[in-house]
Formats: C-alpha cells, structure tokens, sequence
C-alpha cells in the first residue's frame, strides 16, 4: 500500500553514505512487509538494493547470504552435494506463508529482521547454527549468533540504524543431517510450530531449534539423542508453561502440545541410523 | 523517471511511498486491482521484467527503468494469451474481481510451478469460485457450450462480460478517473463505547489539500438504518450517519475530504477527539441482563439491548418430550465472519451542471441506496442517479448503504466529485459480518427416530446496530425448523446489541447459522438412538403434501413448487458409499468419519420483493434488455440473458443488457436472498414474453400471417411462408410508428422451496487436530439449471465459503471490542489449497413457480457444509465440536481432554 507518511527515499550506493538515523528512518530491503502495513512514524526509506551485495558466496567455510539476497534466489541454490541440511533452505521457504511471488522480492534479511516467530528464515539460519554480521551507524560491526537475534514477537536485538549485513552459516552445519516437522491451522498456512533437529554426522547429537511456537527461537543442545522422557524435561527446562506463544495462528496450548509432538517425531527419526542417499 | 507498462512509455516521478499498484492505476492502469493492499491477494499481480510480483508490496521507483507487464498488455495485438482463453474457456471466474491478478500468476508458472498448484497459488484469494473452474483453466478444460438459438435455457453460457474480465478491460467500482474528485477518508473509533465531547479540528484543517472535515455536527441528524430492505420498517432506525456516540471500535467518528489520500488520512490522524468512555458490552447473554450498559437509548428502550424477540409454538412442546423415548439437548454456537468479497466497499458522487446528483457504487442494491439517500438529504428522487458498473462480490455484505452516503454528503457541502474506497481493514473493522448466534437445540423423539418435539432457543449478536438482525432471526427460526415435520415445535429467539463490529446479511442469512446447530443435533439424536443419519433425515423430512410450518400458525405464500428432497439424499448417499474421493492418510493417528446433513430455503426473502424489466428490439435486429437487479459475480446478467433469448427463440448474444442503474433500467429492490432468479428473473421472463407478443402481433398485421402462424427463429421472423429478418421488420414497424418495446414487473409471491444436501468423508489427525477432507459432495435441488455450469460455479462457491467459516475464519475479538485479526493474513479465506474438490449433483425438478422452472441458484448451497463437516468429524472421533470454527488446536483441545 502507499506508504503516505514517507516524505523521502535515500539510494545509497554504500551503507556508509548513510551517517545519521533518524526515529523515522527505515532502511528498506525487499519492501514486503514495510509496504504491507500503515507506517504512519516512518519518514524516510533507506533502500539497499543499491548496495549491491552478491546475494551468495561460497567458500570452504560455508554460506555467506547477504541480507539483501531474496528468498527466491536463496531458494534456487544449488548445493555442493555433502551440504545435505542445504534442503532444510526448500524446506523453510516452503513453510511460510509468502507465496513464491513475494520470494521474487522479499529478503532473507527482512524476513529475520522483521522477526516474528514463525519467521522460516530464522527458523532455517538458527537451527544451522548461522551468524550474523551486523553494521552499526559508528561504522562498527558485530556478529551474533542467529539463536541470539531475535528477542522477542517482532523485536530484535538490532539498535536504531543498525543493519543486518549478512548471515554466515558454516559448512559445519550445512553437513549435518536434519529432521524438520511443522504444522498451520490452515494449509500452507502460517506456521504454529517449525520445529527442526540436526544431527552431526557420524555422531548421535541432536541440536533441537524450536520456533514459531515460542516468541522467539529456543534452541536445546544434546550430546546424544535423548531418551523421550529427558526430551521433554530438556523442553520443560528451556520453555516456561507460559512461553508459549498465543496468536490467531493457534493457541499457546495447542503450540505446547505441538512442540512435544513434534520435538519427540524428531528426536525418534534422529534415533534412527541416518540413511545414505 | 520513466516507466515502460505495457509497452508504453510513461515519465512521472511517483511519490516517495507510494507502491507500484496506486502508480499504475493513476495511469490508467485500472486492471491492476486492490484487494487487500498488503501482499496477501494477489490481486495486483503484474509482472517485472517478466517476473510477477505483488504491485501493493511493490516500491513504485523501483519499477523505473524496468518493463512492466499488467494484465492489459498480456494479449498480443489482440490475440488473447493462452491464459486469458483458457480462463474464458473454463469461466473461471464470477465477480471477476481476482481474475487480472489471477492470470498474471497463473500465465508465469513453469512446468514444475504447475504441477504444485496448492503452492503455487497460495497467494491469490478468489471469494466466488470455491477455485475449481479456476483450477479447470489450468488444465484447459473447456466448460462453455455454444449458443445456439432457442436452446439458450439449459446451456453453460459465458459471462458476456468474460472477454473485458480477462483483458482488465471491465471496469469496476473504483477504476474510473474522475475528474477534480477529492478523497475522502474515515477516522474510527478506538473504544467500544463512548460519547464523543469534543473534536479539535484545528491541526487537520491546517493539513494542505484539505477540504472539508464533517462530524456529527456536519450531518443531518436523521435516524435509518444502513441495511437495504424494500420494507424501511424491517430494520431498526438506530443509525446516524455520523454519531456522537460511538458504539463499536471502528465505528466512523469523522470524514475528512481533501485533495489526495494521503492528505486525507494525515488529517484523520490529526484530529484530536475527546471521548469519554462509557460502558460497554460485549457478549449477548450479559447484554440482556438489567443492569448491563444500554447503547441505544433511542426506540423501545424497555426493552435494553434487546432489539427484537421472537417467538412461537406450534402443537406443545412440553407434551412432545413428555411423550419421547429419547431427549436430546445441546448448545452450538457460529462464529462471526466477515464476507470479504474482494472488491472493497467504494463510492464515487458528483453534480453534474445540472446539479443532479450520480453516484458510482458498489451496491447490492442500488435502488434502495437512492431511497436513502433521499430521505437522508432530504433530496427529491429525480435529482439523483444511483448505478453500478461491475462489482466484486457482494454475498449479503454490499445489502448495506454504507459509502454513499459521507461521498454524497461531502459531494453536496464541497461541490466537487468525491471517492472513497474501504480498505481491507475497514471491511473487518467498518462494515457488516455474519451475526454470531448461539443455538441451545432441544429434540425429543420416538425409539423408532420419529421427532415428537423440537425446542430451540437462539441468541444473536447484532452488534453495535440492528440491519438485518431481525430478518436474519426469523430466518433463522423458520427453515432448519420447516424442513422436520414434527407436530410439536417452539423457538424463540433474541437479536441483541453489544459493542462489537455490527452484524448484517450474509448468504445464507440466518438459516446457516440454524441449521449448523439443528443438523448437528439431529446427528447427535440418531447417535443415540443408533440410527443412521440418512435414515433419521428420511423418516422425519418435510414431503409434498406436508403443511410447511416452523413455529407460527399463520399461512405463509411458500409452497412446494417442487420437491427433489428425497434424490438429494439419495445422491449424496450414493456418491459417499461409492467409494470416489480420496484413501484417508496412513497412520494410526488418523481417523474417518462421514457426514450429511440438510437445508430447505424459501426461494426469496418473505420481505416484499419487486423487480421489473424493459425489453426492446433494436434497429439492428437485437435486443436490449434492461433489468434494475446488481450481478455482482452472482451470475444474474448471464442468466437474464439466457431467460430471454430463450423465450424470443434466439442467441444470448443478440442480447444486450444493461443493470442496476437507477436512471437505466427499470426498479429492483435489489439482487440478494436469491432474488436474481426467483424475482427478476421472473420480471425478464415476463417482458421477453410481452416482446414476443409485441413482435408476433405486429409481424401479423404487417405481413395478413395469423399470429399463430408466425415464430420467431433467431436474427429472423417467420410468418406463414414468408420470413423476414428482425432488422427488416423493425424498419417496416418503425415506418409506421409500431414501438417493439415492453415492460413488466415482478414480485416475489409465492415462493417455492429449494433444498441442498450435503455430504463429507474427511480424516483427522487426532494428535495435531488437522482436518482432511477426503470426499466433498453436494445434492441441490434448485429446479431447472438455467444454466448448469454456472450454477455448479455457485454451488462450487458456496462450499468453499462454508468450508472457510467451519474450518478457518473467525473474527477474534479482543477484550476491549476491538477485532484482532483484521488482514488476510491473520483471517484466513480459502485459499487454493483449502478447498477439496466437490462432487456437485442435481435433483431432477422443474419449478412450478419460479422463471422457466428454476428456483434459488447461489446462496442456499452453504447451508449444510458445516454441519455435514461437523457431522463427519463426530462420527471419525466420537466427540461432538459444537463451535464453529473448527480449527485444530480447538480440536486437538477437546480431543486430548476428552481422552
Ligand atoms: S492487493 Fe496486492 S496482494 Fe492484495
Ligand atoms: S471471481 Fe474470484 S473473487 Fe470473484
């Protein structure tokens, strides 16, 4: 829709032209969430598409994804062949609610900075144990864990003109083995739970990532597959009875009772030896 | 900047915010199409640098430099995309409204694209077509059958407006450039309740381009109601067009009027109100007792919030469960949706030089709007002009006069053409909904399943204004109780005033709400009594011959014109023993159950009811057909034109129509509770007749053939030996003043019944709660089809509305009043995905009463889908869902509690 309170677009061709931030700046990526509300306290979009960042780099280490990288190109990526959790990437795409038209112009970035919980990109970069690579205004930068990012419904750990620069997923992860469940009220609907496991290979961890459930992504380590009993105490442990998150896409106990359903679907298929393709 | 849309170069510099699909249409692109404005339709679909995108989510500079592809530049010199035909060939639309942005998606799909289509299409909503004709477009196949003279009754004829719907050549509500016309724009209420005391307009008015704020103190302080009925005095008159009370969160405290939108919508946001809160109210059963906040002071204030009762006994109840050997009792309830046709609200007034008043909307009923807006302006009828061009759905929610009348207001103090179009919120938060009603069903019956009473006792949510709730009641206590005989019943029932988003007409008005709650009783009775649910239905159905009665003595003008009852269970029972549909999941945690359940519906609304139609022969040997009825995706136009070619013995083609114009087409009371057949209909059965006698008698005289022995055949005249084309004989009438022309009307009594049978096989999972439908089917017994693709297209629709209010919608509201989820993407419409494929079957009747043997074609088909659902799901689990929705974590919450 018209976003009519914005009074200007600033096409930067490098992050750095852009010192100050103002309250009503915004910096615009694929625009699909930020056209697709009033925003009656933005005044100024700050567009990236300028910027130019190669969507994704390859390397020994891993993925590199730009933020700007939409989630049709990420979704066109075709894997080195030992990458076997680079499926989890189809996988998460095919669980938001966006149709493949949005893909053509939403971001990865927008979609884990606009952070809500059943964000399929978080869910995807959490649960491969990504990075990310953050710019602030000073010209400083960090990184940060993906599990830490996202702090809340909608809210981040991102500070005013802070940028989501990029996200690191390292070939560690990306060949591991993966189980990955989820479930909408409605088909191909929104995700109430987006639950995936990983799984080293040639060990018998499990790395248990739940999202869309919870308001924010909760991530449960194990050395070895846990017994169905230690699961849910492992899940009573991290999520609170009340930390369940309510919204018209399913009730907090609904979401509870899926996150043990699920989280033991997976913890069973991750018990099993893995299959070689 | 320049743009390349369509081929042609366009340089403008778009506003800072302003997205792709406003840019567009402000050039004229009025095929790109809004119907949510927030990514989630689909609607606005076009194409960059041939890949599509949602033009709403669409930063408009973005566009620049680059080509963009709208659904007018899809055709090549003329010659249709192949998608454009095999969206004509299938007609696979109705309103038309999604169809632009339906094609756009659909002709960029790749090979492997279209083998997914759930996926594929998950982001474009169509409201009419339940998507079957849809996915038959992207199969290519074919649905129309050739028109061919005389045999125009009883085809699978094309919208004649198909070709401009896939081009984005028709032109709805909102898609004309009006000249010099300022924007209008709404501030809504942010309480339930509460007395406005003061309105600072100082910092509005100082925004630049406005030109007129208008509150309560700016509007005629007249009271109506904003429901369109021919009878005034059906609905409360609770309603001024701007209140200093607010009585629900959305409801409309001020209209700013100004240059452009966003100027409009900046000052909305500036106008500073003080309110002071008052109580408010929000469930119905609270709402009635003595000391709860009243809204209305205004009418029958002994009465509170109730607005209307109504009661009645037939035989005693009392005696009837006394004399049972089985008593059930149970309470259902139906959740609160909102129609979400996808063309919002919208209306456009202007003076001409003449100082008459037009206005441009998007009505189910604009005849009635006029009516309106006169006493509202206190106006003489002649000075004002109502009409619609196309519109994009309606289904109850456009039975409303809720835009015209602020554009007329503002079009009358500022003397400039004004628009205003709701957005998708405003439909959520600013118009009608389904009423929520809550049934307590009480049935007793014999061993042998005989009913010997039923008690049902309604409360309905009217919201913060009446429209529609007392209608909506009586119908809700007269057919799902009509459809028993039983010699002893009693209803009674309360539509009651809260502070929430008001209540209005909804296909199926009433009756659905009803019938969720009886049909699932009786499915709970034959349980108990171990007797098959078709069974039960068969032994206790209304016959010929029966005395049709709900609860009131008095004789009603209803009457069986047909009867087709008795196949239609027969062929919902058929079709779900014969083992078609889809195997149920494999697993253990999966279980099946089937479903069935009825509905009756009075073919119209027992208000009065009147249509006419003007009918003329052109020069050129066609006809004109003039009919006062709305087609808003209905099907009327399409069928009207097939009543007529087949009385005048020729091609639909040769005849052109034009509808619901005020200055146009003759009167109509408007096109909804199924009156685009059974009355209008009616009135353009009757004129084609008096044009054939017009035609005939004057083709006598001239050629000395007796009448009966001239005919009509097509383009020509036969008489006696001698034939003639209609163009000759119109010059040889003309040259001697002869006019063929001819009017009548038509008026809706008696009315006859139509009858729907549902039938569901579905599996669900009994740990996540989902639903699978495996087997959908419908038996209707609707009289002749006038034309069969069209009403399975209806029916097809209809069950893919039901399955959205029994699966997926709901309007939550929050504990302040306020509608929580007011987006597609929170509010969940069928998508693709959502909705199984039906198996539709007809009973073979042919109506008595209504037009050509036809009765009710497009509402009465979403009657018995949810219970037949709910039914299915009781028999797969054992555990009766009583409320609507069905959604799995309510079902995963009763299962694992009850386990
Ligand atoms: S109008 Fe753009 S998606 Fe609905
Ligand atoms: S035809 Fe699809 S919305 Fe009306």
């Amino acid at each position: 829709m018209n976003l009519n309170a914005i009074r200007a677009i600033k096409r930067p061709l490098t992050a750095d032209e852009i010192t100050g931030w103002a309250s009503g700046d915004a910096w615009l990526a694929g625009g699909t969430w930020l056209f697709s509300e009033p925003q009656p306290s933005l005044e100024t979009l700050i567009d990236l598409e300028q910027l130019g960042w190669p969507a994704l780099a390859l390397s020994d280490g891993g993925l590199d994804i730009a933020a700007t990288c939409s989630i049709a190109t990420l979704y066109g990526f075709n894997p080195p062949v030992q990458w076997g959790a680079a499926a989890l990437i189809k996988e998460c795409a095919n669980c938001l609610l966006a149709s493949f038209k949005i893909w053509n112009a939403a971001t990865v970035g927008g979609n884990i900075c606009m952070s809500l919980p059943a964000g399929a990109m978080i869910s995807l970069t959490v649960a491969l144990e990504a990075t990310y690579e953050l710019w602030q205004r000073d010209g400083t930068q960090r990184e940060i864990p993906a599990l830490d990012f996202v702090t809340g419904n909608h809210a981040n750990v991102l500070k005013p003109g802070e940028l989501l620069r990029s996200i690191h997923i390292p070939a560690r992860s990306l060949s591991k083995r993966f189980a990955l469940r989820h479930a909408s009220l409605t088909k191909l609907g929104r995700s109430a739970a987006l639950i995936v496991g990983t799984q080293t290979g040639g060990t018998g961890d499990m790395l248990l990532t739940i999202t869309a459930a919870t308001p924010r992504p909760v991530q449960i380590a194990f050395p070895a597959v846990p017994t169905s009993i230690e699961l849910r105490r492992a899940i009573d442990a991290a999520i609170p009875g009340d930390g369940y998150f309510a919204d018209p896409h399913g009730s907090a106990p609904y979401k509870h009772h899926l996150t043990y359903h699920f989280a033991e679907q997976i913890r069973q298929e991750l018990a099993q030896p893995a299959v070689l393709a | 900047m320049t743009y390349l849309v369509d081929g042609k170069q366009i340089s403008a510099e778009p506003h800072a915010g302003q997205c792709l699909r406003t840019f567009l249409r402000d050039f004229g692109s009025f095929g790109v199409k809004k119907g949510c404005d927030g990514g989630d339709c689909g609607a606005c679909t076009v194409w960059l640098d041939g890949v599509p995108v949602h033009s709403c989510l669409t930063p408009a500079f973005r566009a620049a430099g680059r080509e963009v592809t709208t659904i007018a530049g899809l055709a090549v010199d003329g010659v249709l995309h192949p998608m454009q035909q095999a969206f004509l060939d299938a007609q696979a639309f109705q309103c038309g409204f999604c169809t632009a942005g339906m094609i756009m998606t659909a002709a960029s799909l790749d090979a492997e694209r279209l083998q997914d289509l759930p996926h594929s299409l998950k982001g474009n909503l169509c409201r009419c077509t339940g998507y079957r004709s849809i996915n038959d477009a992207l199969h290519g196949r074919t649905s129309v059958e050739a028109d061919v003279a005389g045999r125009a009754c009883g085809a699978s004829l094309p919208n004649p407006f198909g070709p401009s719907i896939v081009t984005g050549q028709a032109h709805y509500t909102m898609d004309v450039a009006v000249e010099g016309a300022l924007h209008l724009k709404v501030l809504r209420s942010p309480h339930a309740h509460a007395r406005i005391v003061a309105i600072d307009r100082q910092k509005a008015l100082a925004v630049p381009g406005v030109a007129g704020i208008f509150t309560w103190e700016d509007v005629p302080r007249r009271l109506y109601s904003t429901a369109t009925h021919e009878d005034h005095l059906v609905d409360p008159d609770d309603t001024y067009m701007l209140d200093n009370v607010v009585r629900f969160v959305g409801q409309r405290v001020a209209a700013v009027v100004a240059e452009t939108e966003a100027a409009a919508e900046a000052a909305c946001h500036l106008l500073d109100v003080t309110y002071e809160i008052l109580p408010a109210v929000f469930d119905p059963v609270t709402a009635m007792e003595p000391d709860a906040p009243v809204l209305h002071d205004k009418g029958d204030a002994a009465r509170g919030n109730i607005y209307v009762d109504i009661k009645g006994e037939v035989g005693s109840v009392l005696e009837g469960f006394a004399g049972a050997d089985a008593v059930h009792e149970m309470t259902y309830s139906t959740s609160r949706v909102q129609h979400s046709h996808l063309e919002t609200h919208g209306s456009i007034a202007w003076k001409d030089e003449t100082g008459r008043l037009h206005v441009r909307t998007s009505s189910q009923a604009p005849f009635i709007a006029k009516q309106k807006l006169c006493h509202l302006f206190q106006m003489s009828p002649r000075d004002v002009h109502v009409f619609c061009e196309r519109i994009g759905g309606g289904f109850g929610g456009k039975q409303e006069m809720i835009s015209e009348d602020l554009c007329v207001l503002a079009t009358l103090k500022i003397g400039r053409p004004v628009q205003w179009e709701f957005t998708r919120e405003e439909q959520f938060i600013g118009a009608t909904t389904r009423h929520q009603m809550t049934t307590r069903v009480k049935l007793g019956a014999k061993r042998d399943g005989t009913l010997t009473a039923i008690d049902v006792h309604v409360v309905s949510n009217t919201g913060a204004y009446g429209g529609h709730g007392g209608e909506t009641l009586a119908a809700a206590l007269g057919n799902p109780l009509t459809a028993y005989r039983c010699k002893n019943k009693r209803a009674e029932g309360y539509a009651v005033y809260t502070n929430i988003v008001p209540g209005g007409g909804f296909r199926g008005y009433g009756a659905s709400q009803t019938t969720f709650a009886i049909e699932s009783a009786m499915d709970d009775l034959a349980r108990t009594l171990g007797i098959d649910p078709f069974a039960m239905r068969r032994l206790n159905m209304v016959r010929p011959g029966d005395w049709m009665e709900s609860v009131w003595k008095d004789p009603s003008d209803v009457t069986f014109g047909s009867y087709g009852l008795d196949q239609c269970l027969d062929l919902v029972e058929d079709a779900l023993s014969s083992g078609r549909g889809a195997e149920p999941p494999a697993g253990e945690n999966w279980q099946s159950g089937t479903g069935v359940a009825l509905a009756m519906l009075d073919c119209g609304p027992p208000t009065e009811h009147r249509s006419g139609a003007e009918m003329a022969l052109l020069p050129d040997g066609r006809y004109h057909l003039a009919i006062g009825s709305t087609e808003m995706g209905n099907g009327s136009v399409t069928s009207h034109r097939q009543i007529a070619a087949s009385v005048l013995s020729t091609r639909a083609d040769q005849v052109a129509i034009i509808n619901a114009d005020t200055d146009l087409t003759p009167y109509d009371t408007g096109t909804f509770a199924s009156t685009g057949t059974v009355v209008a209909g009616r009135a353009v059965d009757a004129a084609a007749n008096a044009l054939l006698d017009n035609i005939l008698d004057f083709a006598s005289r001239h050629t000395g053939a007796p009448t009966s022995e001239c005919h009509l055949d097509d383009d020509e005249i036969v008489c006696g030996n001698r034939r003639m084309s209609l163009q000759d004989l119109w010059k040889a009438g003309h040259a001697v003043g002869h006019r063929f022309e001819a009017k009548r009307k038509a008026y809706l009594s008696p009315r006859t019944v139509a009858f729907n049978v549902h039938g569901i096989r579905l599996a669900v999972e009994k740990v996540t709660g989902e639903i699978r439908i495996l087997q959908s089917v419908q038996a209707a017994d609707i009289g002749r089809l006038i034309n069969p693709m069209q009403c399975r297209g209806q029916i097809d629709g209809a069950i893919a509305m039901a399955i959205g209010w029994t699966l997926t919608e709901n309007m939550m509201i929050d504990d302040h009043g306020a509608v929580i989820n007011p987006a597609f993407r929170n509010y969940r419409i069928p998508a693709f995905a959502d909705v199984p494929e039906s198996e539709v079957h007809f009973a073979d009747t042919y109506d008595a009463i209504g037009p050509l043997g036809a009765k009710s074609q497009g509402e009465s088909a979403i009657n018995p889908v949810a219970p037949a659902i709910a039914n299915a799901l009781a028999n797969a689990t054992g555990v009766r869902f009583a409320h609507l929705p069905l959604t799995p974590d309510r079902i995963f919450d009763r299962l694992s509690h009850d386990a």
